[in-house]
């Protein structure tokens, strides 16, 4: 690979770091486009085959290629702007909206050593560049100038300001285990102890002794995404389509891109955090980035399986799970924990 | 140029005029917005210096929560800009007073000669393997535990008072306590009834 590179680098001189850099940027993104697009068509699927139908099959083999005929009419509609919207703002807000779900992933590891910034503090940049999501909506809705998205978008500001505060409690949880706030040491940490000697790695991850926490997380990932049944900020039947309403074409499509791109994001943080990341589950078989597929798809299964099955929350009881249910259960299971640590029980020393 | 220098003065130059744009904006969301963006990049003026906690806290807890907040509150307001404008010249002097004191304090400050800032160097570069997380957390909870508690206590009584001032109870609400709704049982609400199928005569 290093010899390869060689005459590469050679070519680009001093600029090369940069060009190198955003390839590497290249190479994630894509294939993250890709499973975007691609997690729409199984999502269809999946719900489809939960109502006992067959889903989209139409568009190429097996409707295969749907995802991309859908990306066409897209890329080819129109984009309208509202005569009485703020316009430079209407047009920021599908940007701020994808650029978060898209800047996150410069931190997550695929592999041990396969990460675009091995950052220490990579766990709080996350929190950081998460944190920011929420501006996309509400930039999108206020600018629309118009009544349905302006109700979404306060929805949504309300919505994910509350559960990201049990969502930092649970990360908060990992990083007290595994004293790191390192996403890559997060993994490594969770392939040590009792277990991992017997073989058994799953038992070792971080979903066993923080249990309530991964469910927490779980569903605050849930929540933060807007999908449903916390997905009250598009409830087609109280705001039409939230924030969305005023958008078209390909401003939409960025909206949808984004909302995708967070449900990866939350899968595969899930699986590095909680699941071991690219660690194997059973002692004998090799590690590698397989794992943290296959563990992502499985997360992503339960976003889908959780919108075929459940009705959507009433506002108000959305509120109370976050701040009535989780907040509390959380506070004290970092306290738990803190005193597990220091106490001879510890599992963790 | 150094890169570092360069990105220095493109943080810096945005976030001056950001923060310029927050007063002199007209509308109260956009001026928001420009502070978010000031935010962001003294987050990043702050990355420069090694200081990555400190950086990505004030992007978390400001960008991400506080400003999140505040537009929530300014969106829905419907402010007169012509009403807020009436009293300007009448502030002027009292304003103008103040910001002339600003720009003393800040004068002193950068000129550094008079504080005799020669005397002390800037810090010299962190080295290999520092992490700015665990050396504020160390000093935090050991040199300055005690000050550090004091302070959260302050801030959750603020907290627990904000709550109390605000908190009222209406009556005459027609909404039900989840716990009576969650505590609801089948029987309770369905009553089977079995009867004889009547015949019409």
């Amino acid at each position: 690979m290093e010899s390869l590179l060689q005459p590469v680098a050679e070519f680009f001189g001093p600029a090369w770091p940069a060009v190198w850099t955003l390839a590497k940027i290249v190479a994630i993104i894509a294939p993250l486009m890709i499973a975007v697009a691609y997690l729409t068509l199984a999502e269809r699927k999946v719900i489809g085959y939960m109502q006992v139908r067959i889903g989209p099959n139409r568009v190429g083999p097996k409707g295969l290629l749907q995802p991309i005929a859908d990306g066409v009419k897209l890329l080819l509609k129109e984009i309208i702007v509202p005569s009485g919207s703020s316009k430079g703002l209407f047009i920021l807000g599908p940007i701020l909206a994808i650029a978060p779900s898209l800047a996150a992933w410069a931190v997550i590891p695929f592999d041990d050593g396969l990460v675009l910034a091995n950052v220490n503090a990579g766990l709080l940049f996350l929190l950081a560049i998460t944190s920011m999501e929420v501006y996309g909506v509400i930039v999108a809705g206020w600018a629309s100038n118009s009544k349905y998205p302006f109700l979404g978008s306060m929805r949504a500001a309300a919505q994910m300001v509350s559960y990201e505060v049990s969502m930092g409690f649970a990360l908060i949880c990992v990083l007290l285990i595994s004293a790191s706030l390192n996403l890559t040491d997060i993994v490594t940490s969770q392939g040590e102890g009792r277990f991992a000697d017997m073989g058994l790695g799953f038992l070792s991850w971080n979903w066993l002794p923080l249990l309530p926490m991964f469910v927490v997380y779980v569903i605050s990932g849930i929540a933060e995404t807007n999908r449903a049944p916390f997905d009250v900020v598009e409830g087609e039947a109280e705001v039409v389509a939230g924030h969305m309403v005023e958008y078209s074409g390909m401003a939409f499509a960025l909206f949808f891109l984004a909302e995708y791109a967070n449900m990866i994001l939350v899968s595969i943080l899930t699986s590095v955090l909680f699941l071991g990341g690219w660690l194997s589950p059973i002692g004998f078989l090799p590690d590698g980035f397989h794992w943290l597929a296959l563990k992502t798809a499985a997360i992503l299964f339960i976003f889908l399986w959780a919108r075929a099955t459940f009705p959507r929350f009433r506002y108000d009881q959305i509120m109370r799970l976050g701040w009535k249910v989780f907040i509390p259960v959380t506070l004290v299971w970092v306290f738990v924990v803190a005193v597990w640590m220091m106490s001879p029980l510890s599992i963790w020393s | 140029m150094e890169f570092k220098t360069f990105v220095f003065y493109f943080l810096a130059v945005i976030m001056v005029f950001a923060a310029l744009r927050v007063i002199t904006a007209r509308n109260p969301v956009h001026a928001a917005l420009f502070l978010v963006l000031t935010f962001f990049n003294a987050g990043g003026i702050w990355l420069l210096l090694q200081a990555e906690f400190l950086a990505i806290t004030l992007v978390m807890v400001y960008v991400g929560a506080v400003m999140v907040l505040f537009l929530f509150v300014v969106m829905m307001l419907d402010i007169n800009l012509d009403r807020i404008r009436e009293g300007f010249w009448s502030y002027l002097p009292v304003g103008a007073l103040v910001g002339i004191l600003m720009l003393i304090e800040m004068v002193m400050v950068l000129g550094g000669s008079y504080f005799g800032l020669e005397a002390m160097p800037a810090p010299p570069a962190a080295g290999e393997g520092y992490s700015n997380t665990r050396e504020l957390g160390r000093v935090l909870y050991t040199d300055y535990v005690y000050p550090f508690e004091l302070a959260s206590l302050v801030l959750l009584v603020a907290m627990v008072a904000a709550v109390a001032l605000t908190l009222r109870k209406r009556k005459g609400i027609k909404g039900i306590p989840a716990s009576e709704q969650v505590a609801v049982k089948r029987e309770g609400r369905v009553e089977l009834v079995k009867m004889q199928a009547e015949k019409e005569d």
